[in-house]
């Protein structure tokens, strides 16, 4: 338990950092994306003076850093800003969206996680074996498969021609359960199946290395059946493993949600970002980013709990 | 409590012909374990090549019999055999393995898994991988209990720390609730010793014990096995390379060569009188002889592969005592006290271990 609690803070010291260079670097890269928010912001036919003076109030002028520290501070604070447009809170527009994101990515990562895992299980007890090499090559193509031409194809497939699911938009899980599935169902889909693809790999070759070492013959030897074997001991060796590589996962469907929200059009927080980052508005898309990594964050601290408590060996080798 | 003893009927035995000298022997009735024309073949890409040749052996109840043969010979084989640990796919096992009255070659694997931990136990030769990295080794050994016997948890927990203490581990209790890795290989055989012992075995075989294990470790451990093996009256198999520990411990043994057994005996006779050329070279290499020389290295060649077995004594490439008669296949055959697979073992005086 001791070990437990240095492993968290360790972690926790390692987020920090990680929290305030992330930030820094998207705060820093849109001051590359071409046009001036001043500009926009003050209208077509605005003075130079006018100009000036919007990007003084709005603090443009500052040096980078100062505009940065001043962002940190009020972020801090539990303040991100307005957006340089609707004049909305930045929080009010992420507590809109998020949920929506979120569905999508949770939805994937469930409908991934029960798929990926009993195939790479299955894929490994039967290595060598019919079903293993038509998991094995499938799982390749679906590595390589990418998720916003796949998203194309099922919109295509089964809402434009076949009318199974709505095109476009997104509903409230908890006002609407039946009609947020059926939103989510198709984007799900198309960001789950690379993940039930690395999932399945993973878990196959990660099980069949384990099923090979040499305390499996022990427990042979003292009497357990296959099934003891493979589900208590084979799973609970690789779920360390495992659960870190779905940790990964998560944040690859955040990054992912970004185009696949685009193709659905779903109002969450990946189209929000792609949205604003062209307008170039500024705290709304510090604001996602700061969201997003504390999510994967937090995702991540989560998953080092549960495996150090799951595997004594990472406690150990940490 | 598992225990079917004397329900199982006895596969009449097949004796091919040729092999009537490997059924000559007399199978006791008090014989615990006895194994008969035990083969083991496994398939690669050019076929079927034969690694155990008609393996012949019994264990007495509660009697230690010490298993000895060079690196590759086939004494693992021979345990996993017992067990029905060998591999499914690309392995074929024939002969009879009768332990306790039935014939475990016969008997399929659920029956296995009663035999497997209950009746025999297990201690393999690397402790350092032998054991579940993410269990407690009071869990493991507790789950060895409730595999066999309908006890609580708790119950089971208790009669962990109860073999344990059983093994000489001070602080038995706390031990339980430590994960293998933070054991030392001393202490980790000592807890497959115990996790073996648990459910109180007729026949424990121990497959090299204490190779892996320090110099004053190994005495430890050696002694600790035979000192249980005594009061539980568990029948002891023990598998080495390492002729001086049969000597210390065993009162029968079997030595082992290319895949066969070469001579079978009383170890205090065979040591005094070795009848087949490969074990009195194995007794040379024995410490305090004249030629104080490491394992087997006192025995010129190596042992031919599998695929190149002479047809004719598989020892005779190596043997200097090899006449004629030697190119003949050779039978394992009644000699005195023993069994012995060497034509010329009646006429041989082959030098004993110095007195
Ligand atoms: N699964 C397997 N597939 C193919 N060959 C095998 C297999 N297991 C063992 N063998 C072969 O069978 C022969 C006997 O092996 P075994 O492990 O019984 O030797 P051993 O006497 O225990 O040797 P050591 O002292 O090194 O442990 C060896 O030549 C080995 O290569
Ligand atoms: S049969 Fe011949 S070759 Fe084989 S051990 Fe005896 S003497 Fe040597
Ligand atoms: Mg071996």
């Amino acid at each position: 338990m001791n070990k437990l609690w240095r492993l968290l803070g360790r972690r926790l010291l390692q987020f920090l950092p990680i929290l305030v260079f992330a930030t820094f670097v998207v705060f820093g890269l849109l001051q590359l994306v071409p046009g001036d928010p001043a500009l926009s912001l003050a209208g077509d036919y605005a003075s130079t003076q006018r100009i000036a003076e919007i990007r003084h109030e709005y603090g443009f002028d500052q040096p980078l850093v100062v505009q940065y520290g001043i962002w940190l501070w009020h972020a801090m604070h539990g303040n991100l800003g307005l957006s340089l447009f609707s004049s909305e809170p930045v929080t009010q527009l992420i507590e809109d969206r998020l949920p929506n994101t979120i569905m999508v990515a949770v939805y994937a990562l469930v409908v991934a996680s029960a798929i990926g895992i009993p195939l790479g299980v299955l894929a490994a007890t039967r290595s060598g074996s019919k079903i293993d090499s038509f998991v094995t090559s499938t799982a390749s193509m679906g590595v390589a498969l990418p998720s916003f031409w796949l998203a194309m194809i099922l919109a295509l497939q089964f809402s434009l021609y076949r009318h199974w699911f709505p095109t476009t938009g997104a509903a409230d899980f908890f006002t609407d359960p039946a009609g947020a599935i059926s939103h989510a169902t198709l984007p799900a889909i198309a960001l789950a199946v690379g993940v039930v693809a690395t999932l399945a790999r993973q878990v196959r070759s990660d099980l069949l290395e384990v099923l090979n070492q040499q305390y499996m013959r022990t427990l042979r030897a003292k009497g357990l059946s296959n099934g003891a074997i493979l589900w208590k001991h084979g799973l609970r060796n690789v779920s360390a493993t495992l659960l870190t590589l779905t940790g990964l996962q998560v944040n690859r469907l955040f990054s992912g949600a970004v185009v696949i929200e685009a193709v659905f059009a779903i109002p969450g927080v990946g189209s929000l970002v792609s949205y604003s980052a062209i307008n170039k508005d500024f705290p709304v898309v510090q604001g996602v980013v700061l969201v997003l990594v504390l999510i994967v964050i937090s995702v991540n601290l989560f998953v080092d709990i549960i495996t150090a408590l799951l595997d004594p060996r990472v406690t150990a080798s940490t | 409590m598992l225990s079917r003893a004397g329900t199982g009927k006895t596969t009449p035995m097949s004796v091919a012909a040729g092999k009537v000298s490997d059924s000559e022997k007399q199978v006791s009735t008090s014989a615990l374990l006895d194994v008969r024309d035990l083969s083991v073949s496994f398939r690669d890409d050019a076929g079927w090549v034969q690694m155990l040749n008609n393996v012949a052996f019994t264990v007495k109840r509660g009697e230690t019999l010490g298993i000895v043969g060079e690196s590759g010979c086939g004494k693992s084989l021979t345990a996993l055999s017992v067990m029905g640990l060998l591999p499914k796919r690309g392995c074929r096992r024939t002969g009879a393995i009768v332990f306790d009255g039935r014939d475990l070659a016969a008997l399929g694997e659920s029956g296995m898994r009663q035999i497997r931990g209950r009746q025999i136990g297990m201690v393999f030769q690397e402790p350092m991988s032998a054991l579940d990295p993410v269990f407690t080794v009071g869990d493991q050994i507790a789950e060895t209990v409730r595999t066999h016997f309908p006890v609580s948890q708790r119950e089971a927990k208790e009669r962990a720390v109860e073999a344990l203490a059983s093994v000489r581990i001070a602080g038995p209790a706390n031990c339980a609730t430590q994960y293998p890795m933070s054991l030392s290989g001393g202490m980790r055989q000592r807890v497959m010793i115990a996790m073996a012992l648990v459910c109180e075995p007729k026949l424990l075989i121990a497959d090299e014990p204490t190779t892996a294990l320090d110099v004053t470790i190994q005495a430890q451990i050696m002694e600790l096995l035979l000192e249980l093996g005594q009061r539980t009256g568990t029948a002891l198999l023990f598998i080495t390379h390492n002729l001086g520990l049969i000597a210390e411990s065993c009162e029968r043994m079997i030595a082992m060569y290319a895949g066969e057994v070469v001579e079978d005996g009383p170890v205090e006779s065979i040591l005094q009188r070795p009848l087949h050329p490969y074990t009195a070279g194995l007794l040379e290499s024995l410490p305090g002889r004249r030629a104080p020389k490491s394992r087997l290295s006192s025995i010129p060649g190596r042992v031919p592969s599998a695929r190149e077995m002479p047809v004719g004594c598989r020892f005779g490439p190596r043997c200097n005592y090899a006449a004629a008669a030697c190119q003949e296949p050779q039978r394992l055959r009644a000699v005195d006290d023993r069994h012995v697979r060497c034509v010329r073992a009646s006429d041989l005086a082959l030098a004993g271990a110095g007195v």
